[in-house]
This record gives C-alpha cells, structure tokens and sequence, in this order.
C-alpha cells in the first residue's frame, strides 16, 4: 500500500486486495468548535450540539458530536485508501454510543481503523470498519458499530 | 407520546430543487477536516473524470434532511426533536455529486416503531437531479430516546 493517498487514484486492483488487509488507521480531535462548524456546514443545529445545558436536560452527559461528523470522519479511512471517494457505492453505520465532546483544549480523540472484510462479485469489496473515542490511557470505547463500506475497484 | 404510526408509506411530493455550489462543497469538506483535492479543485477533478468538484460520500445528509424534515418536523408525528439522537444511517451511491449539480428527493417513511422505550423512525429520500437521473438514497433512522409509550405507562 501506498502512502500517496491524497490525489485521485490509482484506485487498488481488486486483484491486488485481500481480505484481511488492514487499512491505515486514522486518527483526529473533534472539539466543541468543530461541532459548530459542522452545524453552519450541515445546517444541523440540533441544540444536543452546541449547548451544554440542553444536553444535559435530556439526560446526555453533555455535548455530543453529530453522528453524521463521525459518520464522515469514519469514511476517510476508506476514501484515503482508494484515491478516488467516488469509488463508494455503500456506506452504512450504527451509531452505537454517541461522541461526547468536552469543553477543552482536547475535545475527543477519533480513532478509525478497517480491515477488507469480503471480496464481493463483480470487483466489489466490503470493507468493515471500527470507529472509537477515547485515548490510549483511558481505553477506546465503540462508537459505530456495523460501519461498512462497499467500493467498487478496478 | 409514540409516533402516529399511520405516517407508514407515506411519501412526500419532490422538494424544491437544491443547487450545489462548490464553496459549499469546500465547506463541508473543511467541516468534516478532509483535505482531498478532489472536493476542492475543480482541475483535480476534471484531471479524474468528474465535471466539476465532487462532493464527500456523506455530503447527501445536506440535503435529504431537509427533506426529511417535512415529516420529521410534522407537529402531528409526534416527535420531540430536543430528544432526537441518529440511530442509524445508511447511503446507496450511484454516483457521486458534483458541484453544479441541481437535485431534488422524494422522501418516504419507510418504518415506525418502539423499542426499549425510545421511538424510532426510518425514512429513505431518493435523491435524483431534477431530469430524474438517480444520484444516491439514503436512508436514516432517527431515535427519540425516551419518549415511547412503552416506558410512560
């Protein structure tokens, strides 16, 4: 595999793949301010986002990221590896636990990582994929679950 | 309060058609912290095939929950959105959009239901452009957590 990922393609053989090849994880912060930013970028306000106070009235232990931001963050491991994103033909995910966003410096730490799970007829491959917050010195904990890609190769 | 469970089938007429720009393409993929030029430079693109900027896998959500929320929205649902969470979300890509595209959707509700005390509810929109070419579907479920009958009584 190839670090050069950043510029469309080429896109991995689907000879060239096998299931069980790991992806390079991913790692990034979502802080209170990134929330806001998805908000103006989405045009999703739910207040669970943004405000504290709210949050905490129904019964979240604070704010929460949107899924849709840890959706999308998720599939970076995905898109990275095969150059082109247009390559995704399926994505889905559960979200299992929500993302809860402190209001510090650090905000939470995303840690994504994928495996190819199954080669698919008609160059298809499925690729699973782990998504979890946390830090290396408190544990990670499973924020989606069922997060799945399937993308179309060469 | 459980959702109106009649709301099962229903489908909406085609929302108004959205335009989509490449500054918000770029926007969202700042939002989102990705960094790929084929959301931003119109050239990388063309270079790979596309007509224009093509927009991350998840850029659809942009504009079919604001079809969704013609029902979500609907007083006569019953759902309290300040208890709204995302349960599950899930994108069929036909292809990918571009910057210039002009797209519309026909949202369903797919499901109803109660489970553990939470409502739950499943709609599909049908994105297309507004020549009816299929772009993507997506399909989410939305929990309200707490609020189902099923706990209240």
């Amino acid at each position: 595999m190839t670090a050069t990922a950043s510029v469309a393609g080429p896109v991995p053989a689907y000879d060239s793949v096998a299931e069980g090849t790991e992806l390079a994880e991913k790692r990034s912060r979502i802080r209170r301010a990134d929330l806001i930013r998805y908000c103006g970028a989405s045009g999703d306000f739910n207040v669970i986002h943004w405000n504290e106070r709210a949050a905490r009235e129904v019964g979240l232990p604070d704010v929460i990221a949107h899924g849709m931001l840890t959706m999308a963050k998720a599939a970076r491991i995905v898109t990275d590896w095969l150059g082109d994103p247009a390559a995704i033909e399926e994505y889905a995910v559960r979200f299992s636990r929500p993302v809860v966003v402190p209001d510090d410096e650090d905000g939470a730490e995303l840690l994504v990582t994928a495996r190819v799970a199954k080669k698919l007829p008609d160059g298809r491959v499925r690729v699973d994929i782990v998504a979890r917050t946390g830090s290396d010195e408190s544990g990670w904990e499973k924020v989606l679950s069922m997060a799945r890609a399937v993308v179309v190769l060469p | 309060m459980s959702l109106d469970p009649s709301f099962i089938g229903r489908t909406y007429p085609a929302a108004e058609v959205y335009e989509v720009g490449r500054e918000k393409i770029r926007e969202f993929a700042d939002a989102i912290g990705d960094p790929n030029p084929l959301y931003r430079d119109a050239a990388a693109a063309r270079q790979a095939g596309y007509p224009d900027v093509i927009a991350p896998p998840t850029f659809p959500i942009v504009i079919t929950a604001r079809i969704g929320e013609q029902v979500v929205f609907d007083p006569d649902l019953g759902l309290d959105y300040t208890k709204v969470v995302h349960g599950q979300q899930r994108f069929v890509v036909t292809r990918p959009v571009y910057a210039g595209d002009r797209l519309t959707g026909v949202l369903t509700v797919d499901n109803i239901q109660a489970a553990a005390g939470n409502d739950l509810i499943t709609t599909r929109v049908e994105v297309t452009t507004e020549d009816g070419d299929p772009v993507a579907t997506a399909y989410s479920t939305l929990v309200a957590r707490g609020t189902s009958d099923e706990r209240d009584q």
